[in-house]
């Protein structure tokens, strides 16, 4: 018999499954469960990009792309990131179409750390930052960012974690789960600490396009002297409701991205080419599709804003991503307790907010990836939930 | 404003007026004021109810009648299109461009009804001559909102 504790990788072994996953199973095999749970949009993929897939498919293009990408969709990205965020790439050498930004987070970590260096990551964030740095052998220098700074990563926080073994930070805005967003004036002053550095920065900005009331995206690569250090990550999942067809790219400085276009021409060939072919669409005709959704994210969000407050749980306005992150601390619970004991008296799912870092306990996440009446049928509840909660 | 109002309510009438405040960032008060206002223009002409007449035990029949009409001198097509909507077994009636003149529907409570109703007081309009009838045999959609099951939501309860 083999003892497969003996011969697996003790690095993986020693990794965390992500989430908390005695509540993600009883939740995800629970039934009639109403949930504000899940991470990804209930938009349909806009119909011209669905048809631009299936053409591809009828026309046969169902080959192996170049390993970087349609040259196409490349170009597309291109003239999209200078609309957008202001940033020129060159598409032949700084753009890489990748599985997914997962893909390219994974990438770009592998490609930028060696053994011993320390990656800084803000938290409460999206779970695979800390992960992918162990298995690059790298050291996660976790940055629990404050509720009271609307979960911002501010120039003092980002100072003392520095150390001369700093190799990367990740910036991970607009936030999953809390909605924070970095201003123009919020990532000034981080280019301010990194511009003398050598520190990468690993800008995860899946949620680019996702931004309220106004405020629109600002890259930390279109600041001054911080394309040279900044590898932008993006993605259609989000922005396009296309999280099925796995498809980001990555986006930096030719010598960098030369090394992670090694690591993913081994590991993955080329990302998926009815996506491809699909995503040109979405980049060439989905202004207003996008629109309307981000519109439609917008009146939930204050819905559900107002909800949470108006039921006693403080939750500050999100300006981007589609989460609310309200504090149940009111309650006294705990948020694995909080979302527990919800689940199973009123059989709401929420995402206890230390799935995504420590510094997440007290919080709990609810998506607004839902109809309105969804989330208000969610919000009744949980109000009879607390109610149910005092008198005990 | 109102052209913000007027969507969240034509998508769903039953929307609370707190939900529209919410939503537009005004107050109820303000939400109530500019809905009368709209009522009173006659933008809002009423609220109704899409009812999947299948899920009851409702065997209501509807049918598309199309006709052609003789316009009148002064006011073409108006007196008849008005006189026909004024009954209560049409539903609707709109001015067509192509090859009929006016279309409407009409819904009674059996085949034999509607039947009834077209060749007794439709036909013998002296403007009107001709009438094509086609049944409704089954309704997937009505007023925008689907009649067909809803899709399950195929995402996990809960992911990240």
């Amino acid at each position: 018999m083999i003892d497969y504790e003996k011969i697996l990788s003790s690095t993986v072994r020693d990794m965390k499954p992500s989430g908390i996953r005695k509540f993600f199973d009883i939740a995800n095999t629970m039934k009639d469960v109403i949930s504000l749970g899940v991470g990804e949009p209930d938009f349909p993929t806009p119909r011209a990009v669905r048809s631009a897939g299936i053409r591809s498919l009828e026309l046969a293009k169902t080959k192996y792309t170049s390993n970087r990408g349609l040259e196409l969709l490349r170009q597309e990205i291109q003239t999209y990131v200078y609309k957008k965020y202001n940033i020129q790439y060159e598409p032949t050498s700084e753009v890489l179409i990748t599985v997914g930004g997962s893909e390219a987070i994974d990438a770009t970590i592998r490609a930028i750390v060696n053994p011993g260096d320390e990656v800084i990551i803000p938290e409460p964030s999206y779970v695979c930052y800390e992960p992918i740095t162990r298995l690059a052998g790298g050291v996660p220098v976790v940055i629990n960012t404050k509720a009271e700074n609307d979960f911002k990563l501010t120039p003092e926080e980002l100072l003392s974690a520095i150390t001369p073994k700093t190799k990367a930070l990740i910036l991970p805005y607009p936030c999953n789960p809390t909605g924070a967003i970095m201003e123009r004036e919020d990532l000034e002053k981080i280019a301010k600490v990194l511009r003398d550095t050598d520190i990468i920065v690993i800008s995860d900005e899946i949620y680019a396009e996702l931004t309220f009331g106004g405020t629109k995206h600002v890259s930390i690569a279109s600041l001054e002297g911080m394309k040279e250090r900044t590898v932008l990550i993006n993605g259609f999942s989000k922005t396009f409701s296309m999280t099925g067809w796995r498809l980001g790219y990555a986006c930096g400085p030719e010598p960098i991205l030369t090394q992670i276009t090694k690591i993913h021409q081994y590991a993955i060939m080329c990302a998926p080419t009815t996506s491809q072919y699909a995503a040109i669409e979405a980049l060439r005709s989905c202004d207003e599709a996008v629109a309307n959704m981000l519109e439609e994210y917008d009146a939930r969000r204050k819905v559900i804003v107002k909800g949470f407050n108006d039921l006693g749980l403080e939750c500050r306005e999100p300006k981007g991503a589609f989460y609310a992150f309200p504090s149940i601390k009111s309650t006294g619970l705990t948020s694995e307790e909080f979302c527990e004991r919800l689940l199973y008296s009123k059989k709401v799912a929420l995402v206890p907010g230390n799935a995504f870092g420590e510094s997440g306990e007290g919080h709990v996440r609810a998506s607004y990836c839902y109809s309105l009446s969804h989330i208000k049928e969610a919000l009744e509840r949980i109000g009879e939930f607390l109610e149910e909660l005092k008198k005990q | 404003m109102n052209s913000k109002i007027l969507k969240l309510i034509e998508n769903n009438a039953r929307i609370s007026d707190a939900d529209i405040a919410t939503i537009v960032g005004i107050s109820e008060k303000e939400v109530k004021a500019a809905i009368h206002e709209m009522e009173s223009a006659g933008i809002i002409r009423g609220y109704k109810t899409v009812i999947d007449r299948e899920k009851l035990s409702d065997d209501a029949v509807s049918a598309t009648i199309e006709l052609k009409v003789v316009p009148k001198a002064e006011r073409g097509f108006e007196e008849v299109a008005e006189r026909i909507a004024l009954y209560p077994e049409v539903e609707s009636v709109s001015l067509m461009s192509g090859g009929c003149d006016l279309s409407v529907v009409v819904t009674g409570k059996t085949f034999r009804e509607v039947s009834a109703f077209v060749s007794k007081e439709l036909a013998t309009i002296d403007a009107v001559t001709a009438t094509s009838t086609q049944f409704i045999m089954k309704r997937y959609k009505d007023y925008g909102v689907l009649l067909t099951d809803e899709e399950k939501d195929e995402r996990d309860a809960v992911s990240l």
